[in-house]
């Protein structure tokens, strides 16, 4: 299929940007978005052209790399996908196809379609671990026995694979899914209660000082997420900060 | 220059080695690691465990990944679950037959002492990621399940559903996030590693690229520790990460790091198959599928023909007219023999012409029998003794979901049809790498100073590495293993103080990274670094792949050689060094590879015989199987640079067995 | 946002309760028992807390919401060039800020056609009043029944209207009589007495707001822009409509009460609020109009 391109081309940080025009052709349904996007660039350096940067790692869909806002969706069309696994049979032959960074103001666009999500390792380093040393002399595992269902809820929310999909769709770019994932992975299980308080409140604090927007519970991030996070998440976040933000000393 | 392998192994009883070692091993008092630098490359499961633990004893830790965060180390994306031998189950499992089966599967090419050392700490694992809050798969009365994995005969496998390396990278990097909080890990994100600074033959530092300006950087540090991950992307397609790379590794082995067994690769034989010439690499589909699944090809030539050219479609195919060669070959394992044994025989079938897509490279993975024998029992169950086939079908489907469902929507994903309906495809892909840096006993490479952990590491696998193996490996060098030993080395830097990087050294080293990079921006060619990337690894699938004889191999060194002389000639490099550059971080990957394949073609060549993922043609039994040969080869080939990948030294480090007898493998 | 936003529901009830009095109760009784209401509400100390509470709420979760949504489109500063929202979230989810200015602009509105001429206007309010059959002598003989009109005090009890006089200045109707009148010997003759205090009459002023003057009600000059005011008022409740559909269980997830086992409750509660409640305050300016 032939397809029409507009992309965004930013040469560093200090660039403006702007959307250029591209034309691909002989694209196979079978490919992935990613792929296509190598016949682009292999097109592009074949003309002399710098290629598109974009990120992507993986290209199964687990480490979160890949960051394209296509056609006004993060990940484009489809749910429950990161762009790896988007497929071109998504798209019709002579289509038109937007392709953005995504855009919020906690990830400053480093250069086309690429990113710097380093705010999310921040909120993780402001509490998003269970404070014990790797010595190996910690309890056995079977020591504790967690409720099934608790289990898999905690498993679930830390499924996230903090790709900012959340944030690119959210109207005001919250990143409220993303902290809610981890509140609620360790405030689910034993281990993590202990300083769940001093998580929540740190983790919140370091998430609006990085400049992302409120929650305003629409849930287009809960439709976006490539893993399906759930909006409970959100709601045991706001529970779980409140109670903090009340009973703690802090 | 040439160095003698010490695998300084401790002497002793097997399963008393570790203890003692621990006991009697070098320490450096708390007071002191302040004091002392780490260089940690790669924030895998080994990487990542390793900087945490380090960190966590005090010790300055750097930690480098190329990734945009250390939560994207590939590690991510093992499925599967990780080993332990907690006899949770009470089937009679131990660290010994952990060890056995280990070492066993391993095709015994692996040094014991390391193996039994990881089947010991390997129950320390499981307690130690609970404690992290790794949410584990759970049995309803709160105690963790276990799954059996790889045709071993007791359930010891942990898992957190089809994520098990998500799971537990996220809690290796939640670790390391307490530690970056603290300020005891220096976080280099988006940073290469290009080049290790050797001062007075000892590891002292790297020079870095900062991935976002293109900067390079020198820093320091009294030991390096390398957690780079394997080097399957040498064949252009395997299931690794796009950016997984060679490159820390082998910059190290240039510096004087033997580099061990790099033949040693596993094929995996489930993964989905290649849909065209675009395909920039390949995803793999769990080895469970293998319970259920029959895996067959068109018994006729017409038939296979007639379904590349689309006239027919799998379900068209008469069950008399449809050639299940692994239940053929192998009655008594059928469609469970070992990854290495089920690959080969796909390829086998697909190279006589049976292969069921368009670049003839599948074979199909059948679900209907299974479909329809939960069916039955289903229909059973609920007393519908005379079900229609639909409805015996729609049973089993269900069943089958529950088992695999979400396998099946990936597969449905990528290729768009429904595996319910209509066979899978799956071929075999290049998954692991069982060789890599030579280390001793303390994880050290044959550089000072310098050492080695996790998949870029040769010790603990041998010959083949068994499924959910490779997680236990990483997290146990990282978290148990490393943090002791490292010490051994350290305590004799207590005096040593900051370590400068305005020595020779390093102005030597960054001046070589420089010009290797000058050289590709103004090398100005005609073609891309994929295109001879590509050629690289179609060169190495078809010649260095799955079988291997001595006319392919040493047809695959000539020709690795004349795409290596091609790739500098002709290679374009668009855009500047000082600048975000992903065209110039493939280059200087793929310039690696190019001469690892060598090295890899080499020892494949070196190797007459067969044993675990190494498969040469010219030693098999009379029916086919892969025939060892113990009395010539059983050692580790430990090859150190000359200055050409051609002419690399070799150095055995004999392998001898204490606590295992010797077997010939069979599935018949 | 969530707990005024909730507390503000509650005042939307407890509103709707009383206005639907304008329409549920027939004839005279309606009107004495809107009026009535109309004067607990304006009087009663308990209520004047609420009230006060009420206008903090509004105050707070306007204020508040204007910051929130500043602060958010702050959160992007550049936008993106093809943004396609629509198949994941309803267009309301997405417009509470436009929704919630409506409102308060509707809310300004509605206070100054009302709830400003009930407590300050310089205008005097129309006085509740009633008419009463009585008999009396015909001037062509014989007895016969003759409407009168009468003032209703708050205690209950009646007071002919041509015979008192309404006092406004302590802003509440007074009605005052001559003492000349009754005990001519007693007072000086010009000397008033407060004999009672009146309703406001809110409901004919509601009534002729929105009616066509179809009961020319008491007092009251006839809006000629009924429809216009009618129109206004309906639009008014879709857009808080629409504001509750997403803002009411919103709320809830705010407050972090969400659970499986309820979710699917406060979502229908939610969206029956949302098109209930405006649904019959809409209802009666309608009423108003076809019927007055």
């Amino acid at each position: 299929m032939k397809l029409t391109l507009k992309v965004w081309r930013q040469k560093n940080s200090d660039d403006k940007g702007k959307i250029e025009t591209y034309n691909v052709d002989n694209i196979s349904e079978h490919m992935s978005f990613l792929e296509m996007m190598d016949v682009l660039n292999e097109q592009l350096i074949a003309e002399g052209k710098e290629p598109v940067a974009f990120d992507h790692d993986c290209r199964e869909g687990i480490c979160g790399m890949c960051s394209m806002f296509i056609n006004g969706e993060p990940h484009g069309p489809g749910k429950g996908i990161t762009t790896c696994q988007l497929h071109m049979r998504s798209f019709n032959d002579g289509d038109t196809i937007y392709i953005e960074p995504f855009r919020s103001r906690g990830f400053p666009v480093i250069k086309d379609l690429i990113v710097d999500r380093s705010a999310f390792d921040r909120i993780q380093q402001a509490g998003g671990y269970i404070s014990i040393n790797t010595s190996g002399n910690t309890i056995d595992a079977n020591a504790t026995p967690i409720p099934k269902d608790d289990a898999d809820k905690a498993f679930d929310a830390a499924t996230c694979i903090g790709c900012g999909a959340c944030v690119a769709t959210c109207k005001n770019s919250s990143a409220m899914l993303f902290i809610s994932a981890k509140v609620s992975q360790l405030a689910l299980l034993p281990q993590g209660k202990v300083e769940a308080k001093e998580r929540v409140l740190a983790m919140v604090e370091q998430m609006d000082k990085e400049g992302f927007g409120n929650c305003s519970n629409t849930g287009a991030c809960e439709v976006e997420c490539p893993k399906g996070i759930s909006l409970e998440n959100i709601a045991r976040l706001n529970r779980e900060f409140l109670d903090a933000s009340i009973t703690s000393d802090k | 220059m040439s160095k003698e392998l010490n695998s300084k192994v401790p002497t002793g009883q097997l399963k008393d080695l570790w203890t003692a070692h621990k006991d009697h091993i070098g320490l450096v008092n708390p007071a002191n690691r302040r004091n002392i630098d780490i260089i940690v490359v790669g924030t895998g499961l080994a990487g990542g465990s390793a900087s945490a633990s380090l960190a966590e004893m005090g010790y300055n830790v750097k930690a480098f990944c190329f990734q945009d965060s250390p939560r994207r180390a590939h590690s991510i994306a093992a499925q599967g679950g990780i080993n332990a031998a907690k006899n949770y189950q009470n089937d009679g499992d131990s660290v010994y037959r952990l060890f056995y089966d280990t070492e066993k599967g391993g095709d015994y090419r692996s040094r014991e002492e390391n193996t039994y050392r990881l089947a010991e700490v390997s129950a320390n694992i499981i307690d130690q990621c609970v404690a992290q809050g790794v949410p584990f798969a759970r049995e309803y009365g709160g105690l963790l399940d276990n799954r059996s994995f790889g045709g071993v005969q007791v359930s010891r496998t942990f898992y957190a559903k089809g994520q098990t390396g998500q799971q537990l990278l996220l809690g290796a990097y939640s670790a390391m996030n307490r530690q970056i909080a603290k300020g005891k890990i220096t976080m280099y994100n988006r940073h290469e590693m290009l080049e290790l600074v050797v001062v007075d033959g000892k590891a002292r530092g790297i020079i870095a690229r900062n991935l976002v300006t293109g900067k390079l950087e020198r820093h320091s540090a009294h030991a390096v520790v390398l957690g780079t991950g394997g080097y399957g992307n040498v064949f252009f397609l395997s299931t690794n990460a796009m950016g997984s790379n060679a490159s820390a590794a082998w910059r190290a082995h240039k510096k004087g790091a033997y580099f061990a067994n790099p033949c040693y690769t596993q094929i995996h034989p489930t993964c989905i198959p290649r849909s065209g010439d675009y395909q920039s690499k390949l995803t793999l589909m769990s080895e469970s599928l293998r319970n259920d699944g029959r895996i067959w090809v068109p018994k006729n030539m017409e038939d296979a023909v007639a379904i590349r050219e689309g006239r027919l479609k799998p379900t068209d195919i008469k069950p008399e007219d449809r050639d299940y060669y692994l239940e053929r070959r192998y009655p008594a394992f059928g469609n469970l023999v070992p990854r290495d044994v089920a690959s080969r025989a796909a390829k086998e079938r697909c190279d006589a012409g049976y292969g069921v897509n368009k670049t003839g490279e599948a074979v199909y993975l059948d679900f209907s029998s299974a479909i329809m024998r939960y069916g039955k029992e289903q229909a059973n169950l609920h007393h519908e003794y005379d079900a229609s086939d639909d409805r015996i079908r729609e049973l089993g489907e269900k069943i089958v979901e529950a088992k695999y469902g979400n396998l099946f929507q990936m597969y449905e994903k990528i290729v768009d049809q429904n595996p319910y309906k209509t066979p899978m495809m799956i071929y075999p892909a290049v998954h692991y790498t069982m060789g890599g840096l030579w280390v001793d006993y303390n994880l050290m490479t044959t550089i000072d100073g310098c050492y080695c952990i996790g998949e870029a590491n040769f010790s603990d696998h041998g010959a083949n590495r068994l499924g959910a193996s490779a997680l236990m490996q990483g997290l146990a060098d990282g978290y148990f293993v490393l943090p002791y030993t490292i010490g051994d080395y350290l305590q004799h830097e207590i005096r040593t103080g900051k370590i400068s990087t305005e020595t020779p050294e390093f102005d030597e080293a960054e001046k070589n990274v420089k010009e290797r990079l000058e050289f590709f921006i103004n090398n100005k060619g005609t073609k891309s670094v994929d295109h001879f990337h590509r050629l690289l690894g179609k060169i190495m699938w078809d010649n260095v792949g799955m079988a291997r004889n001595e006319a392919g191999l040493k047809e695959a060194i000539v020709e690795i050689k004349r795409i290596r002389e091609e790739f500098y000639k002709d290679v374009f490099v668009p855009g500047e060094m000082n600048e975000m550059n992903p065209e110039l971080e493939k280059a200087t990957r793929v310039a690696d590879f190019m001469e690892l394949a060598e090295l890899f073609a080499v020892d494949a060549l070196h190797r007459t015989e067969s044993c675990g993922g190494h498969f040469r043609e010219e030693s098999q039994t009379e029916e086919g199987e892969a025939l060892r040969d113990d009395k010539n080869f059983a050692y580790v080939a430990a090859w150190e640079w000359t200055g050409n990948p051609g002419e690399a030294v070799l150095h055995k480090e004999k392998l001898e067995f204490k606590g295992i007898e010797l077997k010939q493998r069979s599935y018949k | 946002m969530a707990l005024t936003g909730l507390f503000l529901c509650l005042f939307l009830v407890g509103h709707l309760l009383g206005n639907l009095q304008l329409i549920a109760i027939p004839g005279v009784e309606g009107k004495r028992a809107f009026n009535e209401y109309a004067h607990f509400m304006t009087t009663n100390p308990l209520v004047k807390i609420l009230s006060y509470l009420t206008y903090i709420s509004v105050l707070f979760h306007a204020i508040d919401g204007v910051l929130i949504t500043i602060h958010n489109k702050k959160s992007r500063p550049v936008k993106y060039v093809y943004k396609n929202p629509h198949n994941n979230i309803p267009w309301y989810s997405r417009s509470m800020a436009v929704l919630g200015s409506l409102i308060l602009i509707f809310i300004v509105l509605h206070m100054s056609h009302f709830w400003w001429k009930m407590k300050h206007s310089s205008i005097p309010m129309p006085v509740h009043k009633e008419f009463i059959a009585k008999p009396q002598m015909s001037p062509y003989g014989g007895i016969q029944d003759t409407l009168v009109s009468y003032y209703y005090t708050t205690k209950g009890d009646y007071v002919p209207a041509d015979e008192v006089k309404v006092d406004y200045s302590n802003k509440k109707p007074e009605f005052y009589v001559n003492y000349q009148k009754y005990d001519e010997n007693y007072k000086a003759s010009g000397t008033e007495m407060k004999i009672g205090e009146g309703y406001k009459d809110l409901h004919s002023l509601v009534c002729a707001f929105f009616g066509q003057d179809k009961m020319k009600e008491a007092g009251i000059a006839a809006n000629s822009n009924a429809l216009v005011a009618v129109i206004i008022y309906v639009l008014s409740m879709m857009v808080l409509g629409f504001h509750l559909m997403h803002g009411f269980s919103s709320a809830f997830q705010s407050l972090g009460i969400n659970h499986r086992k309820y979710n699917k409750l406060i979502k229908v509660v939610g969206k029956a609020f949302a098109i209930i409640v405006p649904t019959l305050f809409a209802i009666i300016p309608i009423v108003i109009y076809l019927t007055r």
